[in-house]
């Protein structure tokens, strides 16, 4: 036996480099790259032919041309009167994927803890009645939502003509819900700025009453308080202004609205499928998250004299998040990528205008595919840095 | 120590023992379970009582509209004037394009006798109560595939069913199906290589599985439509459907890597020091220990990810190709049938639904019972 | 004799179906020790428990430091306050440090100033000996410290009756020994104490009582000598030779 093997290492050290397991990683590593380059420059003299035969030049010059289609949505001035461009429509459309993200990250949020909540609940009822609607929503395409609120639930909605009047100043219609335009007027930057000054205040108040309960043990009650000055201050400021801010009413003509300020049905579809889809699963995210807090933490604080409130607020939640954010993060990265589903409905995102229009009117699929790509990837990135962040600061605590 | 007869507890034994007793009432039985469960605070007791409410506003409407006052068979649009409730008129009428898309009518069966075929392989790889278990998974693997194509697109004198015909949910399943059959190998192979130890072979895993994990899947369905073309040589020009599915494989081989990668993880490192120390190389050693033991535990997670699957390809109906979903939709915009959104998009949500979610629990039944498999 | 700091009649508590405590009937004095020991599965935990209210009962009377444990929240908030638990699995806040872990309730329940709460809680993880160890998290300590941290947690409450349950079963056998130490010691401040252990020389050197339980109920008491060196019923005289003979 041992003779056997002695001889069998001296036969394989001496007869080959071959049999050395780094020579050969090494060996291996360089044919698969040399493999891949060797696609790589296959697929270009293919992709090269092709183009020049379709008559496609490659680059990114067509960022600089006008793009000759209106967007319905814009955040910054895009118009096609002033040639607007392609590039302008590219910020247009990653500006429309952020607001719908934003806006649906945070309805998702707040619809899937109060879910995630319910689904606790010890009331029967209320405890299947949200796993019934959890289940509805994970088990169908996302798509299919995506167009049953477009189609059948906002789309169905009266014509514009017989808008649903809500007290006379909002109306619901099927393209969407007109509401007054603001109009600010001299002194309206006043109340912005309270505005600000409100949020200061609340941060000072936190740190204040934070103080206080160290020295004194007095609490104090700081979320009521500062919703109020979040709302009375600015409220103060704008009345001792003289309300600097008009509205200008939508009137409804025979067919349209004039005046006034549309908001696009688009937006509300795309708003409420992504909303809705996402928050069953933050929902379910919440109820692991919330379950992973053994039951002991809630024995132990609650054996101390801790009430249930301040338990959920001191004990459970602090530890329910770090179970909860990981996963919650990845359901927004999700949110942000599912929101390009608005194309099928016509919500102006930077995959429908840029992806879509654009790529159909100058014909550069790769540089715009590309872009598209590139954009995704970076909120990718950003997040996992994020999340690199935040397990290490988590790690560092625990520790 | 202490003066026993101070207490009045007192020094006690008992000689008989007190017999079990039931419960009062008020704590078993429906009033016991309802006064725990539904009524156990005022709190409760008012959120019960508003969510009666609420259903009772919800489902009995739901119900009415659904199916009491709803119309089954018609001609078209016209017949749901006067109708309060639902007008699913045009179910029964497109029903075939829902299932086959364009599929010819006579060559419907080739469908119908793939899929019980399918049924019938798949039942001895699921439960253990039918056996031959291993040759079935096997044939549903290497020999089924070619069965389904034979029998779909057609060769050795069946008629040719050119793939664009195909469609309804019959493409959706084909399509989830084959994408499911590439990507896993390919997602283990990209599991295997992001945890080689050779870096160069290690970084491209990553950054292709990362790649196709940030983008979401309709850039990638785009890029399959506008982008591989341009990649193919002169003459070469694959079909809509093909595109469609090189994309969605890449995209899901990407997630499946992840899924076989949690598997590897969770090995204890002894299995391929072990391993080793039999003297087996790595290819043999991940096929013989380390990836039947990894593939098990990540059953659950493979189905997960194929219900997820199955519901992206829906996505494919915005580049054009006909599947459920796009059955779903232009049915709608056929004048005949203007008006029954509702009734479309719901008939194929419940075909969705029925799908996913019979899934879904047969993944969590799975998971239970590995979970006790593993503790025994 | 002043009146008992906690006193239980014909108390009964199911679990479903399943009668867990029954006809119980206990009433522990002011300073009282008293050592609760049983087979597994006899409801020594859920006894103990129902004392704060950690369960509920379904018959019969409790009553702690003269208030009776009903459904009234107030209640059940005025008794959490004057009784500490220790659980088998220490339950320590693992996202706090030892000192936050001390400090919590006195701050939010008490409303004592944080330096006075940290000062108190100093003081009392100086009594179970790792003042070193405040700043730390309960992650970073053994098991035998971790125990202590709860026991000095709850102290801080300055509660009348502690309640211990199987403190030492989930530790080392070397670690025993330093939480038994700190328990004798609380024992010598004429604290009231309700111990679920089977440590039976803690039993003989501090308990006043012991009790025996099984098959929910309190099938005998007495004081230690007499229960260990005289049991008089068939049961315990079967339990003491199955734990005694290890
Ligand atoms: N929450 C519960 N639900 C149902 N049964 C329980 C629960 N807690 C304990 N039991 C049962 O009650 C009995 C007594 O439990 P316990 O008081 O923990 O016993 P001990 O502490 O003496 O070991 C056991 O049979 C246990 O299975
Ligand atoms: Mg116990």
């Amino acid at each position: 036996m041992a003779a056997d093997s002695q001889a069998g290492g001296r036969r394989q050290g001496a007869a080959s480099w071959w049999y050395d397991p780094k020579i050969r990683a090494i060996a291996f590593q360089v044919a698969f790259v040399l493999a891949l380059i060797g696609l790589g420059v296959y697929l270009v003299h293919n992709t090269l032919i092709n183009l020049e035969k379709r008559n496609i030049k490659t680059g990114f010059d067509f960022l600089f041309n006008p793009a000759g289609f209106e967007i319905p949505l814009t955040l910054i001035p895009y118009s096609v009167e002033a040639g607007s461009t392609h590039g302008a429509v590219f910020i247009v459309g990653l500006l429309n994927t952020l607001l719908i993200s934003a806006m649906g990250i945070v309805l998702a949020t707040i619809l899937g803890f109060i879910l995630g909540v319910l689904r606790l609940s010890n009331n029967w009822l209320v405890s299947r009645l949200v796993g019934v609607y959890i289940e509805a929503v994970r088990n169908v395409p996302l798509l299919l939502q995506f167009l049953f609120w477009h189609f059948a639930v906002f789309q169905s909605l009266p014509l514009v003509r017989r808008a649903i009047p809500i007290f006379d100043t909002v109306y619901i219609h099927n393209r969407g819900l007109t509401i007054p335009k603001p109009i600010p007027q001299p002194g309206f930057m006043l109340v912005v700025a309270s505005v600000f000054i409100a949020v200061a205040t609340i941060i000072y108040l936190k740190k204040w009453a934070r103080r206080r309960q160290d020295a004194t043990g007095e609490q104090f009650p700081v979320f009521w308080v500062s919703l109020g000055v979040l709302i009375g201050v600015p409220l103060l400021v704008s009345a001792a202004a003289g309300f600097p801010l008009t509205w200008e009413y939508a009137e409804l003509g025979r067919f349209r609205f004039t005046g006034g300020l549309e908001i696009q049905i688009e937006l509300f579809s795309t708003l409420a499928a992504l909303t809705v889809y996402t928050s069953s699963f933050v929902a379910e995210i919440v109820r692991a998250g919330i379950l992973a807090v053994s039951k002991g933490q809630q024995e132990a604080s609650y054996s101390l004299g801790v009430r249930p409130a301040p338990t959920l607020r001191l004990v459970i939640i602090p530890q329910a998040l770090r179970v909860i954010v990981p996963p919650l993060v990845s359901q927004y990265l999700n949110l942000t990528k599912n929101s390009s589903l608005g194309i099928a409905i016509g919500y102006p995102d930077l995959f429908n205008v840029f992806g879509g229009i654009s790529l159909n009117q100058s014909g550069q699929a790769i540089e715009i595919v590309a872009m598209c790509m590139v954009v995704y990837l970076t909120f990718s990135l950003l997040i996992s840095l994020y999340m690199n962040w935040y397990n290490r600061r988590i790690s560092l605590v625990e520790r | 120590m202490s003066d026993i007869a101070n207490h009045p507890g007192g020094s006690f034994y008992r000689t008989e023992n007190i017999p079990q007793s039931p419960p009062p009432v008020s704590t078993v039985g429906v009033l016991g379970w309802m006064r725990q469960n539904l009524f156990s605070s005022p709190f409760n007791t008012a959120l019960t009582l508003l969510t009666l409410y609420l259903l009772y506003l919800v489902v009995p409407p739901l119900f009415q509209w659904a199916f009491i006052d709803s119309l089954l068979e018609g001609e078209s649009n016209k017949d749901c004037r006067g109708i309060a409730g639902a007008c699913w008129v045009l179910v029964p009428k497109r029903f075939g394009q829902y299932i086959y898309g364009f599929y010819p009518e006579p060559e419907r069966w080739r469908v119908n006798l793939t899929f019980i075929l399918f049924c019938l392989n798949l039942l001895p790889v699921l439960s253990d109560r039918v056996p031959g278990r291993t040759f079935a998974a096997l044939f549903l693997v290497f020999g089924f595939p070619v069965v389904a194509f034979v029998l779909l697109h057609g060769a050795f004198g069946l008629e040719v069913v050119p793939t664009h015909k195909w469609g309804g949910l019959t493409l959706t399943l084909v399509f989830a199906s084959v994408a499911i059959l590439f990507s896993l190998p390919i997602g283990i192979l990209l599991a295997l290589g992001r945890r080689s130890e050779m870096p160069v072979i290690r970084t491209i895993c990553i950054a292709f599985i990362e790649l196709w994990r940030a983008v979401p899947l309709i850039t990638v369905l785009f890029m399959a439509s506008f982008v591989l073309p341009l990649f193919t040589p002169e003459g070469v020009n694959a079909n809509e459907l093909l595109r469609a599915l090189i994309g969605f494989i890449m995209f899901a081989s990407a997630y499946m890597a992840e899924v076989v990668r949690g598997g590897l993880q969770a090995l204890p490192k002894g299995q391929t020091e072990a391993a080793q120390a039999l003297g087996l190389n790595y290819w043999k050693s991940m096929q013989l220990i380390i990836l039947p033991q990894a593939l098990k535990i990540v059953i659950p997670g493979i189905v997960n990810t194929f219900i997820a699957l199955f519901k992206d390809t829906a996505l494919v109906s915005i580049i054009g190709l006909f599947d459920l979903l796009l059955v779903a939709r232009s049915a709608v915009t056929d004048p005949k049938w203007l008006g029954l959104e509702h009734e479309s998009y719901i008939f194929a949500a419940v075909i969705y639904f029925v799908f996913c979610f019979s899934m879904s629990r047969y993944s969590l039944w799975l998971e239970r019972k590995l979970d006790t498999g593993h503790r025994t | 004799m002043s009146e008992p700091i906690i006193r239980i009649e014909g108390m009964n508590k199911w679990f479903g179906q399943f009668h867990v405590l029954r006809d119980i009937d206990l009433t522990v004095n002011r300073a009282e020790r008293i050592v609760i020991c049983g087979p597994s599965g006899s409801g020594k935990s859920t006894l103990i428990r129902c004392i704060n209210r950690l369960e509920e009962h379904q018959k019969g009377t409790i009553v702690v430091e003269g208030i009776e444990l009903t459904g009234d929240l107030k209640q059940i908030d005025n008794v959490r306050r004057e009784v500490g638990m220790v659980f088998q699995q220490f339950n320590l806040f693992p996202h706090l440090t030892v000192l936050e872990n001390c400090t919590l309730a006195p701050i939010w329940v008490r409303r004592t100033p944080r330096a006075e709460a940290e000062e108190l809680a100093m003081e009392y993880l100086t009594r179970v000996k790792i003042p070193e160890q405040a700043l730390k998290y309960p992650g970073q300590l053994s098991g035998g410290q971790q125990q202590r941290v709860a026991i000095a947690r709850s102290l801080c409450m300055r509660p009348k009756i502690m309640l211990f349950d199987e403190p030492t079963s989930a530790l080392d056998p070397e670690m025993i020994k330093e939480v038994l130490d700190v328990m004798v010691e609380l024992a010598e401040t004429e604290m009231t104490m309700l111990v679920v252990t089977h440590e039976m020389g803690f039993a003989r050197q501090v308990a006043h009582r012991v009790i025996f339980m099984d098959e929910g109920q309190i099938v005998e008491q007495n004081e230690p000598e007499e229960f260990f060196y005289n049991p008089k019923s068939d049961r315990t005289k079967l339990f003491l030779s199955q734990i005694l003979s290890h």
